[in-house]
């Protein structure tokens, strides 16, 4: 269990709890400034809490080793940052890092999940987004994390590659894994976690199952819009009325 | 030992007996009067001397190009070889310019350099402004440590005070001892040790710096570590050579492009590489027919400001 207490951090979150599960996709959803990146970082161990505490299976975060952390939650950002025209081999190798092996056997399984095998030699700079989105993941997935955070992965993807690493993130969740997503996009939210937080202006507006938490009483009182849902669950989309 | 390593270990394996027969005289063991004491007194601690400084810059260059993430970066961005000049000219101005003074002074001009660094960059609240207080904290030292620098010439107190400062700036291996190398060589060493540490944490930060937070590492830590691995590095090279540019930031573009463009595989070969560049620098310094020799500062100068632009211009066709 990942647990946020009463967490708050200058004046992007105020007094945030709840408690994560593995073994579930859970998406962050919110307007722009809401402070999901923010939670998302305090969830990490990456940003201090002003005050309350970040719980990771009991423990307190902060109190963990730095690479005790980096081996329970892999962390993906937003940004896609790759400096160095690497391999995708040596890419995916980084998220052994805080094992301080080589993990041979990890990294081809997170390159055979996220289908980047045949690229293993392939400098970074010649995969198309879709591919390098992909490697990014294998990269996290290499670490064998028991969570991965991840920073609005799907944003920059076409509906083909979005719809494929929630393949892969379910395929996680499914082993036990805890997967814990920023998501703008509230139909895949609405279709493909198991549980949704409604952050607004750094409060947690709603915390639960995705129909409760995406009602459209929220929507309309956190992003302003009035909407209606269409279709069965699991495949609803979201329409938008003036 | 990758690829480019060994390649640049054998170039300089090669290069040194070489350079040791190379100068204004071009010594012949069997025939060349005093042959050993030209060698072992004159070029032999030249030599070792250049390949001491050339590997902590190439190091330093490779070290700082992977925390900045940034091709363009140079061991001069932190203020640590202005600050070591800083202490040299200080030396000079007050007229204790000895053969072992000066490159204590300098080496404290170093420690300030990096004691200040610490300092600043070391109180960030927020672990993400930290590379950016860095760099900005080391462009303030170098400029304030550069102004000092400037304030000492137009005050030195005779032309012959004068003109020894501004001769030392440029850098030169000219008659120096084996007492310079041994001032140098196990600082560099440590220096390297240091950088070489920092290597998988470097790698972490090809992902930007969250996410090597994220797999565990300390920006604290890492900090330290290239603080005291450039300071160590750059500031003896200075202490013993002057100010020697330019190689931190060619060295590491050269050797990457040989490797698998992960900064730990970087540094290795980029000091040997550093090595190589210094001692061939020297050599032609020494075999060029001017009247007084070229200053080793000046030459090395004079290929890497081309060379800069060269990059500046390939970069700009890429973008």
């Amino acid at each position: 269990m990942l647990e946020t207490r009463a967490i708050a951090i200058a004046d992007r979150l105020d007094s945030v709890t709840t408690a994560l599960h593995r073994g579930e996709i859970t998406a962050i959803c919110g307007p722009n400034g809401a402070g999901k990146s923010t939670l998302l970082s305090a969830l990490a161990g990456l940003l201090p809490a002003d005050k309350g505490e970040v719980l990771l299976e009991g423990t307190v975060l902060s109190a963990l080793p730095p690479r005790d952390r980096a081996k329970a939650i892999g962390y993906l950002p937003q940004s896609g940052e790759v400096a160095w025209d690497v391999s995708v081999a040596n890419l995916v190798a980084l998220g052994r890092l805080p094992h301080g092996d080589q993990g041979k056997f990890a990294v081809a399984n997170a390159m055979a999940a996220t289908a980047m095998s045949d690229f293993a030699t392939r400098p970074v700079s010649t995969l198309s987004g879709g591919e390098k989105a992909r490697a990014l993941l294998a990269r996290v997935l290499a670490g064998e994390p028991r969570w991965i955070l991840a920073d609005e992965p799907l944003a920059a993807l076409d509906l083909s590659h979005q719809l494929g690493l929630l393949k892969v993130l379910r395929a996680q969740a499914d082993s036990g894994v805890g997967v814990v997503l920023v998501v703008h996009d509230l139909a895949l939210a609405m279709n493909h976690a198991n549980r949704v937080l409604v952050l607004d202006s750094g409060r947690l507006k709603a915390d639960s199952a995705p129909e409760e938490a995406l009602s459209l009483d929220i929507i309309h009182e956190v992003w302003g819009v009035k909407a209606r849902w269409l279709g069965e669950p699991g495949q609803r989309a979201l329409v938008t009325q003036d | 030992m990758n690829r480019a390593s060994l390649i640049f270990a054998a170039l300089v394996a090669i290069a040194v007996p070489l350079s040791l027969l190379a100068g204004r005289i071009w010594v012949d063991p069997d025939v060349t009067p005093n042959a050993v004491p030209i060698l072992m007194e004159l070029r032999m601690p030249r030599a070792v001397l250049a390949v001491v400084i050339g590997a902590g810059l190439g190091a330093a260059g490779a070290a700082m190009q992977g925390y900045l993430r940034n091709p363009l970066a140079d061991p001069g961005l932190f203020g640590i070889a202005p600050g070591a000049a800083l202490g040299a000219v200080i030396a000079l101005y007050i007229g204790v310019g000895s053969a072992i003074l000066l490159p204590l002074f300098a080496l404290v001009g170093a420690g300030g350099a990096m004691a200040l660094l610490a300092l600043i960059a070391g109180r960030t609240a927020n672990p993400a402004h930290g590379i950016a207080l860095f760099t900005l904290a080391g462009m303030m030292i170098a400029s304030l440590a550069g102004a000092l620098t400037s304030l000492a010439i137009s005050l030195a107190p005779n032309a012959f005070a004068m003109s020894s400062i501004v001769t030392w700036l440029m850098g030169a291996l000219t008659d120096r001892s084996w007492a310079d190398v041994m001032l140098a060589a196990p600082l560099t060493l440590a220096g390297l040790a240091a950088l070489w540490l920092a290597g998988r944490d470097l790698d972490a930060m090809t992902l930007g710096e969250p996410a090597a937070r994220s797999l565990g590492v300390s920006p604290g830590r890492l900090m330290a570590l290239l603080v005291v691995g450039t300071g160590l590095t750059v500031g003896s090279g200075v202490a013993v050579a002057g100010i020697i540019g330019f190689v931190g930031l060619i060295v590491p573009h050269l050797v990457r492009p040989l490797t698998d463009k992960r900064p730990s595989s970087l540094i290795v070969p980029s000091a040997l590489a550093g090595a190589l560049l210094v001692l061939v620098a020297d050599v032609v310094v020494r075999i060029l027919p001017l009247v007084t020799e070229l200053r080793l500062g000046i030459a090395l100068s004079l290929i890497g400001a081309p060379f800069f632009l060269m990059l500046l211009l390939r970069m700009r066709r890429a973008a």
